[in-house]
């Protein structure tokens, strides 16, 4: 399916829900507001997008925002198989929360743990919700935000003085 | 049953109480609690914490992160070119197919696209790179089965990909070899040739391993039947690769977006229907043989085409003259300093490739400066890691091994 095919049935499916619909390279973004993502996702569901391929996060300190984008795509509609939708939400970057889409694409349950460790974006709904690949101590430093700066350490940092 | 003494003076303390290390909490009467790992229970540092009643498994919990390397975070920190080898350790078994797929973000943001010559050589490493992640997992799972000869065949016989991925590329295993818009080095003059010789023996190897292992009555015993995987469930879970293959889906990254030059190749996606372990082995199976028929397209074409550039002629054009030489004469790619704090026109873009065990996925973004603002990558075992939580329910403990080594799950890649 061509990106202006795609384009055409999204209007049509998703009608003003969509707030911004823009074509990028390899994927195509639907960005909607918060409070619709249920609904979006359901449609985008029904279309035949039936699994999710990656929850990026985004974290935008100038703008104060995280952007969460679903990038979804589909295994049983061949035809929708090479297009990538990305479905993304605007959160504030003070107080993440946005529903989970776990009951819409159980696909995405790992990777919301994901975004919640690394990001703190809440996800409501979300069965089981707990970092997933860092300890709890670095999780709650939000360590994929952009105010968490890594250190470069020098090679003798550390090291006790008698050694140096 | 009723509570023993015994059971009521160990379980006479409250629920959270601290004990010095641990903590104490309720579990469910007659359910035994089993940590499998962290250290090393299959092929990397990963657990499974599973809930059995008698030896059946009633939950399953898979708990990763223990080679967590923080890939995300250290490539917004790297000029562009560095995460190449930094995110090709996430597998090393498969150095290739894992960076393609980022070297194609970039050459999307930058509008460049490699000349045909090194989209070839790329193909043929990628290639490469899969028998021998196939071979790694056919080893691994011969480990899990008890099948010591599948694991001492499968690891000998890798070897011979992983000395033809080191003529090609000087590395065994971390080749670093794509660059945005072209390759590194190009192929020696005698590769062909061994090429060919190890392709012509692998099949040889293949019918003794049908033989050996996948049609071993002990063998497929334990796998027939086991961790069924149904065509929705598949879809509904998004796992990736031979996996999603093996249950009636046809879906292929090479197929169903062609990257490179796999549009040009003769090569077919072997899908099977029934969706269990043994059908899984299956699919690895006969991915090899194709492969191994796209090594031999691949070295056919660069020998036709001799002495065809391997990086774009822009790029050409800017070396100095020593530079030049060194590429005539070797055909190795020297980078410039330029080439390390490069920029990159701001944009969003995303690249997805088939590795050996599926499809990987990243998202770059940039804001036209000299290191990424944002890459996000998700890795086939990453997706793959689900099955454990809603596949394993219901099946014996004894078949956990076999499901893992089916699905191919290899720590360091789904923590990334």
């Amino acid at each position: 399916m061509k990106p202006e095919e795609l384009l055409e049935l999204l209007k049509h499916a998703l009608g003003g829900l969509a707030k911004e619909v823009t074509v990028r390279k390899g994927y195509v973004e639907v960005l909607v507001d918060a409070d619709s993502v249920v609904p979006v996702a359901n449609k985008l569901k029904e279309l035949g997008f039936d699994h999710v391929k990656s929850v990026t996060a985004t974290d935008y300190p100038k703008e104060s925002k995280i952007r969460v984008t679903y990038h979804v795509s589909s295994y049983l509609r061949e035809d929708l198989a090479k297009p990538i939708l990305g479905l993304s939400v605007d959160l504030p970057r003070d107080n993440p929360v946005m529903e989970s889409l776990t009951g819409v694409w159980r696909s995405s349950e790992l990777q919301e743990r994901e975004v919640y460790e690394f990001f703190g974006v809440t996800f409501r709904g979300h069965p089981d919700l707990r970092p997933l690949l860092l300890i709890p101590e670095l999780a709650e430093r939000r360590v994929l935000r952009k105010d968490f700066v890594v250190k470069e350490e020098s090679i003798y940092e550390g090291v006790p003085h008698r050694y140096q | 049953m009723k509570e023993s003494p015994i059971g009521t003076s160990s379980s006479g303390m409250l629920e959270g109480q601290k004990l010095q290390g641990m903590v104490v909490r309720r579990v469910e009467k007659e359910l035994y609690e089993v940590f499998i790992g962290p250290q090393h229970p299959g092929s990397g540092h990963m657990r499974i914490i599973v809930r059995l009643d008698g030896d059946v498994i009633v939950e399953a919990d898979p708990d990763i992160g223990y080679v967590h390397r923080t890939m995300e975070k250290l490539s917004e920190v790297r000029e562009w070119l560095k995460p190449i080898p930094l995110l090709e350790r996430m597998t090393i078994i498969d150095a290739c197919n894992i960076t393609v797929p980022y070297v194609n973000a970039l050459e999307k943001l930058m509008d460049k696209s490699p000349p045909p010559r090194a989209s070839y050589l790329r193909v043929l490493l990628c290639e490469i790179n899969r028998v021998a992640s196939h071979l790694y997992g056919f080893g691994i799972f011969g480990v899990f089965l008890g099948h010591s000869t599948m694991y001492m065949w499968a690891f000998g016989d890798r070897e011979v990909f992983v000395e033809l991925a080191e003529v090609l590329t000087g590395a065994r295993l971390t080749h670093s070899y794509p660059i945005p818009g072209g390759v590194r080095r190009d192929m020696p003059q005698d590769f062909p040739e061994m090429a060919r010789r190890a392709v012509r023996y692998m099949r040889g190897r293949l019918e003794e391993y049908r033989r050996i292992f996948v049609d071993n009555p002990v063998i497929v015993k334990r796998l027939e039947g086991v961790g069924v995987i149904s065509r929705n469930k598949a879809a509904e879970l998004g796992i990736v690769g031979p996996n999603v293959r093996a249950s009636g889906i046809r879906y292929d990254v090479r197929l169903a977006e062609p990257y490179e030059v796999y549009d040009e190749l003769d090569f077919e996606i072997p899908v099977f229907e029934e969706g269990d372990a043994l059908a899984r082995t299956w699919v690895r199976v006969e991915e090899i043989k194709q492969s191994l028929s796209i090594i031999e397209q691949a070295v056919d074409w660069l020998e036709r085409h001799k002495g065809e550039p391997i990086i774009p002629k822009e790029d050409y054009d800017k070396l100095p003259k020593l530079h030049k030489e060194v590429y005539e004469k070797t055909g190795r790619v020297k980078l410039l300093p330029v080439h390390a704090t490069m920029k990159i026109p701001a944009g969003k873009a995303i690249a997805r490739g088939e590795m050996g065990r599926g499809e990987i996925i990243y998202y770059v973004e940039s804001d036209g400066g000299t290191t990424p603002y944002r890459v996000r990558v998700v890795t086939p075992s990453a997706r793959n890691a689900i099955v454990f939580k809603y596949i394993v329910p219901g099946h014996r403990l004894m078949d956990l091994p076999a499901i893992y080594g089916s699905i191919d799950y290899f720590p360091p890649e789904a923590d990334r």
